[in-house]
């Protein structure tokens, strides 16, 4: 990405030469743009500050005792320990650590097998009705889970998935199949056809179409699918809140909250609990940042 | 031949069809009918009742303060993870480069990454009237006065939490908007240096017109979500106090699931989804309008 940019120095190239008629203003305009240079600078580390600072002060307090947080919020823990870590973690997270865990995974197969099927189909085979199928796809992407809270709660009491996991995978992977799908679609139309038409000619079969040909050229768009849909799907908050009632199969967002009111006052303890759960995202985001921000970016861009 | 490959096609796609059919335009249409009807689990006999449901929301203060809590929502989000997002992604892409871009990029999206219920929760405890790291700032500037009682007070409750949510999202609505501006061609910015552009007018007549698909796309995703905020609300308030920060998520769920009135709830519902609808269509028509092409 960044490569694609190493001529921005360009301009400045131009203006200091045009400039360069009369001595003084340039000057003068170095010294301005240095100004200038510093005092963004010293604004972006500013915003990082108080954009980290919360979550410093997560970790941080998750490492003090409940009196020290009280009498002396800012100060850095005096005897720093991860006793709170330890005991959030037996005192429930675990639990809800374990359950996220679960359904994330399970519904991210899912998502990626289902979505990549249907965006072969879309982009490779000769599926009828195709601009109606886009169309469904991309209706889908204006549904939000508070406008059919309502009549899914009948819908999976009706189909005994209610209180049940593999309800709360179900409703993720339809849910999140038509942004994955766009974002994969979008991909396989790059696929030059072909490819796909050289591999029919030698006989394979569309089976193996899919296996060896597209899905391995669609490698980089299912990393990035991936990454967004986990990001959605271990965040996640209405569906789990409403479609999971009992603690043992709660995942970590709304399990969270009942940590919350379970534990009170004991404030190094609840931090320590929130600590946890944001963790493995902040973690992953880290490693693959250009990954998630190319699958946010290309699903919503086009 | 050419039907045995058209089956085979539909075959490869009817999964991902069939759970988007069942589980969201299903439930979408049943939304619409529920609204007509009184009925809960109680009590599951289903009674057309018309617009009973619609003309009682109208007719209920809770719903517009509601409505005038998304409104608000909508218009912090749109300034400031919008607006001031644009400014910051041309700060970074015009000042900064390489690792210490990304380094930044990396900072300002990374609460983007965290549950709402996990940022919802630690703000609550920023905001805390006795131990909270606000209060006690305000207290270390020597601006005692300024302190308050942030999320138990109605004035200032709704406006601490969309505060939250500025500081969630700003940075992830600024580096999608950063991959927007890397891909104008540096040399439409050569071209505005050679006009004598400076870095302001620079902004106006070339980052702003080429980044407009982006813009128009994120303010549709930031003013469509700030319609639909519930995490935010369920883990700071829970629309309290004295229903001070109810959204219309808030009176969804708890007339659905808390006071077991269903078919109000699906007419709320009905709403919101016109309210997303309109948005989405607006938005677009003007963008068309106004398209600059490359």
């Amino acid at each position: 990405m960044s490569s694609l940019r190493n001529t921005t120095t360009a301009p400045k190239k131009a203006r200091a030469l045009r400039s360069s008629a009369t001595a003084q203003p340039l000057t003068f305009q170095i010294l301005g743009r240095r100004v200038g240079k510093v005092a963004v600078s010293t604004f972006l580390a500013v915003m990082a500050v108080g954009v980290l600072y919360p979550l410093f002060w997560m970790f941080s307090s998750a490492m003090k005792s409940n009196s020290e947080i009280f009498a002396t919020p800012w100060a850095l823990p005096t005897n720093p320990n991860f006793e709170s870590y330890a005991k959030a973690w037996e005192s429930g997270v675990v639990s809800y650590f374990g359950n996220s865990l679960i359904v994330t995974i399970i519904s991210l197969f899912l998502t990626l097998v289902l979505g990549a099927a249907a965006s072969f189909a879309l982009t490779k085979l000769d599926l009828p009705l195709a601009k109606t199928v886009t169309f469904l796809l991309l209706g889908g992407l204006m549904v939000s889970p508070t406008m059919i809270l309502v009549p899914l709660f009948q819908l999976l009491q009706t189909l005994d998935l209610y209180n049940t996991h593999a309800g709360l995978i179900i409703l993720y992977v339809a849910y999140r199949l038509p942004f994955t799908v766009f974002l994969i679609r979008a991909y396989m139309l790059t696929i030059p056809n072909e490819l796909t038409e050289a591999a029919r000619i030698d006989g394979a079969n569309t089976v193996q179409l899919f296996l060896r040909i597209v899905l391995p050229l669609s490698k980089p768009v299912l990393v990035s699918a991936g990454l967004v849909f986990v990001l959605f799907a271990w965040n996640e908050f209405p569906f789990a809140l409403v479609f999971i009632n009992d603690t043992a199969l709660k995942t970590l967002p709304v399990g969270l909250l009942d940590f919350k009111s379970a534990l009170q006052t004991d404030w190094p303890v609840l931090f320590a609990g929130l600590s946890i759960a944001a963790v493995p995202m902040m973690v992953a985001f880290i490693l693959a940042q250009r990954h998630f921000i190319r699958g946010l970016a290309e699903g919503m861009g086009k | 031949m050419k039907q045995r490959s058209r089956a085979i096609a539909a075959l490869w796609a009817a999964p991902a069809i069939l759970l988007i059919l069942f589980f969201l335009y299903y439930p979408l249409l049943q939304n619409l009918r529920l609204s007509f009807f009184q009925w809960s689990v109680f009590f599951p006999t289903e009674e057309f009742v018309g617009f009973k449901h619609y003309i009682k929301a109208f007719n209920d203060p809770i719903f517009w303060t509601a409505v005038g809590n998304n409104l608000a929502y909508a218009a912090v989000s749109l300034i400031v993870q919008v607006g001031f997002g644009l400014i910051l992604a041309t700060l970074l892409d015009r000042f900064v480069k390489g690792k210490l871009q990304s380094f930044f990029r990396s900072v300002y999206f990374l609460p983007a990454t965290i549950s709402v219920t996990v940022t919802g929760v630690l703000f609550a405890f920023v905001y805390h009237p006795g131990a909270g790291i606000l209060n006690s700032a305000l207290s270390f500037l020597g601006l005692d006065d300024l302190q308050r009682v942030w999320l138990g007070d109605p004035q200032t409750a709704i406006w601490a939490v969309i505060a939250m949510s500025q500081w969630q999202w700003t940075g992830y609505v600024a580096a999608l908007l950063l991959v927007a501006i890397q891909r104008i061609p540096v040399s439409l910015y050569e071209a505005a240096a050679l006009d004598g552009a400076g870095p302001i007018r620079e902004f106006f007549t070339v980052t702003v017109p080429l980044t407009r698909d982006m813009v128009t796309i994120m303010s549709i995703v930031t003013i469509s979500n700030a319609f639909l905020v519930f995490n935010e609300i369920v883990a700071m308030t829970n629309g309290g106090p004295n229903n001070a920060t109810q959204v219309l998520g808030t009176i969804i769920y708890q007339n659905a699931f808390a006071n077991d009135n269903m078919g109000y709830a699906s007419a709320i519902a009905t709403l919101v989804l016109v309210i997303t609808v309109i948005i989405g269509v607006v938005q677009l028509a003007y963008a068309n309008r106004k398209r600059v092409s490359l």
